[in-house]
């Protein structure tokens, strides 16, 4: 059988076709490496839950599960917003500014520790009343890995950062459900608890990191919930509303596709010559490109509003109440997106260039840009990269006006951002296609 | 064109000015000169024929008139203006040897698309796409998509979207390559009816009977030169006096063929005898050379010479190497 020359002849074509060897190999291993470093056990560089902490109690217990969630790896404890120009210390958060800042999105969890929880801290028998108020738990439903990751170290922090208080609600609890203890038993608990007390001493003065000390009250109830723990969504939505983070992620990817194969239309007129006729006609390149942008512009605006649209009528999504939003969102998202496709046009020489290119890039941008899967599972050095996306600012846009209902004025930053990246990639692309404008 | 629609054009020009002044034109690519030094100028209403093999020069020519090709040295003015600038390009109108053309749109909507781009709108827009379609006897296929027409009318569409805006000065370049005879004849017809409207033409071609047929000058292009500038009869004259062609095959041995050809200073071309003679009675004395030689006549013809000859005769290779 003659298979040897038909290896040979596919071996040779797919050598000399770049665009298809660039995808064989480079794409694989780009979308290997980029799950790899989501989901492939990274620890070093996994990503940390912002906490909002507000304690209103101020007890001796609060204060030490507030230092020990803020000495907790895993979380960054905030309990001001970030200093701004004109105020350098800002004021710290109160339950409703933390509550206002979760609905902003500024972090996904805040945690109140409410007046008197230092009281009675352990949850044990709170049916019969007899612990005090639950902590809060507010948190941004569009993220719901990090109020179970908090709200699971909050039980493992406060087992560990208060063995004293730990201690003493747990004997409290044991004589009033054995009937209390001996001379001898009450003398040698004493004697432990001033033993207990010296080491918390010790500790605080070092400042060390988290307490191994074993705790008086046990470990098999921490899984239950020593804690008590009142989770509180704070975005008043339906879970529909989530449909928009959806239509915007999935579109955005869909859209850069759809505007780099448009754009390819230049290549097609490069080729045939068209380019060249209208050049010698009044339309200058510039007017040229512009003309394409627009184009490119009001399709992918057009698309995006078919699927919000379809979002609306098959998932509920509640689209005709942010409208304005809407519109400033979809028309920076598709004037950006447009302006890409003219880049990566600019910078091909053929239609298989063009889908090796733009299949590699935007599949990149796609996956670190939050299109494929959420940012917040990403460690933080990709999702501080994938603010270098089209995909990601587009998604924070719509996210607020969708699922944080802000007003137009909250969508300043993914706005300006794509309108200036809107305006470079537009001018890289003027500039590259000066190769097209004279020989 | 003179029921045409009115010209499109805003940019001041010097109709007083010839329609084409290049002045001492080069262009190089790299190690390639392209266009090296040409100088050439047209009158009103001519029609000049750039003639010449391919790789010429005569694309990067009408390229550099069109203003798509930016020379290294020489101008190139149309109608006074330099060759790119708003008043030259209102002025001339290009139909590149590629189909540059939108497949996708009927043969009106490219045509009106080339018109918007000359600025061409309402009424005078509708004008010119009508009388470009009568042009190009596209009327009866206007709405067919350009990607559906046959090859021939795809050409004639290319053309007429060089025409839309009624331009002064028209380029053609090879508008008849990878055409049938009857298509081609067909695009004979529209040149000769915008020549009797007195458009000025330059038309490049590397087919000698296409020169000889449309072109009042025909310019001489070879290896970015022009090597000579005439009407046909004035080249032809000037390469061959009144002397006429006599072509002769023979049978025989090649060695002696080769020699006696030498011999009478003729020249051996696939295997056929060229002489140049003044007058008919010359080719007895040749026949009777030929055999003497030990060579049969196979067959024999008489022709003047035409511009095929006059480039053999200048160049030393042919046209169409």
């Amino acid at each position: 059988m003659l298979i040897f020359p038909i290896v040979r002849t596919a071996l040779v074509a797919l050598r000399r076709d770049r665009p298809s060897l660039a995808l064989s190999f480079i794409l694989p291993i780009a979308f290997f490496s980029i799950f790899a470093v989501i989901f492939g056990g990274r620890h070093d560089s996994q990503s940390k839950i912002s906490v909002i902490l507000v304690d209103q109690d101020r007890s001796q217990a609060s204060i030490q599960l507030s230092q020990a969630l803020q000495r907790e790896e895993a979380l960054t404890v905030t309990t001001h917003p970030s200093s701004k120009p004109k105020q350098a210390h800002p004021p710290d958060y109160t339950a409703a500014t933390a509550e206002d800042a979760v609905k902003a999105g500024d972090a996904p969890v805040a945690l109140i520790i409410p007046r008197g929880w230092g009281v009675n801290p352990i949850a044990f028998n709170s049916a019969a009343g007899q612990s005090g108020p639950a902590l809060q738990l507010l948190n941004d439903q569009s993220d719901t890995i990090a109020p179970q990751m908090v709200a699971g170290l909050l039980q493992k922090t406060a087992m560990t950062a208060m063995p004293l208080t730990m201690a003493e609600q747990g004997m409290k609890y044991a004589a009033q459900y054995i009937g209390g203890f001996t001379p001898a038993q009450r003398a040698l608990m004493d004697s432990n608890m001033a033993r207990l007390r010296q080491l918390e001493a010790q500790q605080a003065s070092a400042a060390s990191s988290n307490s191994t000390n074993p705790s008086a009250a046990g470990s098999s109830a921490a899984a239950g919930g020593l804690i008590a723990v009142q989770l509180r969504p704070v975005m008043g939505k339906n879970t529909h509303d989530m449909i928009s983070f959806y239509a915007a992620a999935i579109g955005v990817m869909f859209l850069l596709f759809t505007a780099s194969g448009s754009s390819g239309a230049l290549l097609d007129e490069a080729e045939s010559g068209t380019i060249d006729r209208v050049l010698s006609s009044r339309i200058t390149m510039t007017s040229l490109l512009a003309g394409k942008l627009v184009f490119n512009t009001l399709l992918a605006f057009t698309q995006l509003t078919v699927m919000f649209l379809w979002a609306w009528s098959v998932f509920h999504l509640d689209f005709f109440s942010h409208i304005p939003g809407f519109v400033v969102m979809g028309l920076c998202t598709a004037l950006a997106v447009a302006a890409f496709g003219l880049l990566l046009a600019s910078l091909c020489h053929t239609r298989a260039q063009l889908g090796a290119l733009s299949t590699l890039i935007i599949l990149v941008m796609s996956s670190i840009g939050g299109s494929m899967f959420p940012r917040f599972l990403m460690p933080p050095a990709m999702q501080k990269a994938g603010l270098f996306t089209i995909n990601a600012w587009a998604i924070d846009g719509f996210t607020k006006v969708f699922w944080r209902d802000l007003p137009v004025s909250a969508l300043w930053p993914q706005v300006g951002v794509l309108l200036a990246a809107a305006i470079v990639l537009f001018l890289v692309a003027r500039r590259i296609a000066r190769r097209w404008e004279y020989a | 064109m003179s029921s045409s629609p009115a010209h499109a054009q805003a940019a001041p020009l010097s109709f007083n000015s010839l329609p084409l002044q290049v002045t001492t034109l080069v262009k190089r690519f790299g190690q390639v000169t392209a266009v090296d030094g040409i100088s050439l100028e047209q009158r009103v209403g001519e029609c000049l024929g750039l003639l010449g093999p391919n790789g010429a020069g005569k694309s990067t020519l009408i390229r550099a008139i069109a203003g798509r090709v930016i020379p290294d040295s020489g101008q190139v003015a149309v109608f006074g203006a330099p060759a790119g600038s708003p008043a030259a390009r209102a002025a001339l109108g290009w139909v590149p040897q590629e189909l540059a053309i939108y497949p996708r749109l009927s043969a009106t909507e490219n045509l009106r698309s080339f018109g918007r781009y000359y600025g061409l709108s309402g009424k005078p827009l509708e004008k010119a796409v009508d009388w470009c379609l009568h042009w190009a006897a596209l009327e009866d296929r206007a709405g067919e998509l350009a990607r559906n027409l046959s090859g021939g009318m795809r050409r004639r569409l290319n053309m007429a979207a060089g025409l839309i805006h009624q331009p002064r000065l028209v380029l053609m370049d090879e508008p008849t390559v990878g055409v049938d005879p009857q298509s081609r004849n067909r695009i004979f017809e529209m040149i000769e009816a915008l020549r009797a409207s007195g458009t000025t033409i330059i038309y490049t071609t590397h087919y000698m009977e296409e020169a000889e047929r449309l072109c009042d000058r025909i310019a001489i292009v070879d290896h970015g030169r022009i090597i000579a500038l005439d009407t046909k009869e004035a080249l032809v004259h000037a390469s061959f006096g009144s002397r006429s062609q006599v072509f002769a095959r023979f049978d025989g041995a090649p060695a002696a063929l080769v020699a006696w050809v030498a011999q009478r200073s003729g020249r051996l071309v696939d295997a056929t005898a060229e002489f140049t003679i003044e007058h008919p009675a010359e080719i007895a004395v040749l026949l009777d050379s030929a055999s003497a030689a030990g060579l049969q006549l196979v067959d024999l013809s008489l022709r003047r010479p035409n511009l095929e000859s006059v480039f053999l005769n200048l160049t030393g290779r042919e046209l169409r190497d």
